[in-house]
């Protein structure tokens, strides 16, 4: 029972409402994923009509295996550099963003004030591009997967700095003290006993970041453009080009990259909720 | 002297400061630097606010700035209208709430780009689904993509489709906050249901209002992979954004240009979400 739930208490109303809701979420948000797998197993010719309609021919694991071999393997290696550019800025964000947010919580300075405002200054202002490039080609890391990480580190660590610090307020300082006086150093204190108590925020920043990172598409463009570096999101773009005509290739493609975040949402449908809504409460 | 022992060691800050500062502050003061020059990545050439001026007289660039401020008012004002009626609905006791919450949200997580390409089919004007569905009824639907008057508000009905479901996540989650007694009280004091919306759950989600706003306003004026995938910001230059309008000077070659637009969108963003929530969150002090 809910809050809301007195805003509707005829139960034949109800009935009615939940009807229209349920028919209405069916022409809204499903049709338009039943048109992207419809048309991924379609012919190329019935494809190219663009309707909605049922195949005459199904063709899955052809259209699926002229996606992934379509300059040559590009799909493949796409999903590789997307899986390493996820895995690895996301286990960045991880561990940089719980340092920062468990001193930025624990130890009271004058300087805090100017840290939490350089961590909403992270989220609100849009990165300039051009001279992130120039400040990349100094280091020699433009046009490179570990700059790509970092770029995606750096714009990802406010966020989770925030959900960090907002959990480790709730672990009691009867914890550290009690580690320091057995004699933990800082390093012991953070990565033996606070470390493995943020394991549920843990959970909710990995999946959060691992679908924003794994969809992104603006940073790659940008950062690491060129055929051979493509992650996933790009290829989508060079084969929309590619196959303007090939309407069936395109839309496997866009069920292809679609299942990653389908699982996330099918096994951390609670944690991503979590994230997301974290800070709607309190403001 | 006694050693102070630090638990909290500053040296913690040290990896995030750094990749932080070299790879988003410094480039964002220089941007400063950059957008008063004519840039070659390799030199630059002081010109003054040139490209400010540039910036502010070349119709397809007023177009774009004019175009981010529609853009973000309309998607985060949809946002916040939709995704509280939806949280209401969807807290009720409605049949099948778990499959609704389900399918209103997961658009969020998909990708932006496999949307926008889908929703380009969708919308066209003379094979699309939605023009035939349209036409099914006796209305003649516009060319939604290709159409001047309808591109922009055709892009940003498709981000409202894949951003409503984060507002009503939201929204759920403060309405579910608000303690059970305040709307039992209105019930015993005689309040309807449209009274115990007005009295009661709207001024209490007000911490929701306030972050959905926020949030989509600083993705809507930042947008720009949406618009991409849809229309490039044709047709013309009709529904280009700033996001876009930067990335088409990069990739034409003009930097100083680019970075010119880069730093008109911190000010605009900044401009207009600072005001906004220092606004919003003092009022929710005052109540």
């Amino acid at each position: 029972m809910s809050t809301a739930e007195l805003v509707n208490h005829r139960p034949g109303r109800k009935l009615a409402l939940s009807a229209v809701a349920i028919v209405a979420s069916v022409v809204v948000f499903l049709v338009p994923f039943a048109f992207i797998v419809l048309t991924a197993v379609k012919d190329r010719q019935q494809s190219a009509l663009l309707d909605f309609s049922w195949p005459h021919q199904f063709r899955f694991v052809q259209n699926f295996i002229e996606v992934v071999e379509a300059r040559d393997y590009m799909l493949v290696i796409a999903f590789i550099n997307s899986t390493i550019l996820t895995v690895a800025s996301v286990t960045g964000m991880v561990v940089l963003a719980a340092m920062a947010g468990f001193v930025l919580q624990r130890r009271k300075s004058r300087w805090n004030p100017f840290i939490n405002f350089l961590v909403l200054a992270g989220l609100i202002i849009p990165p300039a591009v051009v001279p992130t490039i120039w400040v990349l080609q100094q280091f020699g890391l433009f046009r490179t997967m570990p700059g790509l990480i970092l770029i995606e580190i750096a714009y990802g660590l406010s966020f989770c700095i925030l959900l960090f610090r907002a959990f480790v307020s709730t672990i009691p300082r009867e914890l550290d003290e009690a580690a320091i006086i057995d004699g933990a150093g800082p390093l012991r204190l953070f990565f033996g006993v606070i470390f493995p108590l943020l394991r549920s925020v843990v959970v909710t920043v990995v999946v959060v970041q691992s679908v924003a990172v794994f969809n992104d598409f603006v940073n790659p463009l940008y950062f690491l453009p060129g055929d051979k570096n493509a992650t996933v999101q790009l290829t989508l773009y060079n084969f929309s080009s590619q196959y303007s005509t090939q309407y069936n290739l395109l839309f496997m493609n866009i069920l292809l990259i679609t299942i990653p975040p389908l699982i996330m949402f099918l096994f951390f449908n609670r944690q991503i909720v979590a994230g997301m809504t974290s800070g709607a409460v309190k403001g | 002297m006694v050693r102070v022992y630090r638990p909290y060691s500053n040296w913690f800050y040290l990896p995030t400061a750094l990749i932080y500062g070299v790879l988003f502050l410094v480039p964002t003061f220089a941007s400063l630097y950059f957008s008063l020059t004519r840039w070659s990545l390799f030199e630059s050439k002081f010109i003054g606010f040139d490209n400010f001026k540039l910036f502010f007289q070349e119709p397809a660039l007023v177009k774009g700035f004019t175009n981010t401020l529609i853009y973000a008012v309309v998607t985060s004002g949809s946002k916040v209208v939709l995704g509280l009626l939806l949280a209401v609905l969807l807290t009720s006791q409605i049949v099948a709430r778990g499959y609704l919450r389900s399918v209103v949200f997961f658009p969020v997580l998909v990708s932006t780009i496999g949307i926008g390409l889908t929703f380009t089919v969708l919308m066209n004007p003379e094979r699309g689904l939605i023009n035939g569905a349209l036409s099914v009824i006796g209305i003649d639907g516009p060319g939604w993509l290709t159409d001047p008057k309808w591109a922009l508000l055709s892009v940003a009905a498709v981000d409202v489709w894949k951003g409503v479901g984060l507002a009503t996540l939201i929204y759920i989650a403060g309405i579910v906050s608000i303690p059970r007694e305040y709307v039992e009280a209105a019930r015993v004091d005689g309040a309807g249901s449209w009274e115990t919306f007005r009295r009661i759950v709207l001024p209490l989600s007000r911490p929701a209002t306030v972050t959905v706003i926020i949030l989509s306003l600083i993705g809507g004026l930042r947008s720009f992979d949406l618009i991409w995938a849809m229309t490039r910001g044709g047709p013309g230059f009709t529904s280009d954004v700033i996001a876009s309008v930067i990335y088409k000077q990069y990739q034409a070659g003009f930097y100083g240009l680019s970075t010119a637009g880069n730093v008109v969108l911190f000010v605009v963003v900044t401009a207009v979400v600072l005001p906004l929530s220092w606004f919003l969150n003092r009022r929710e002090v005052e109540l």
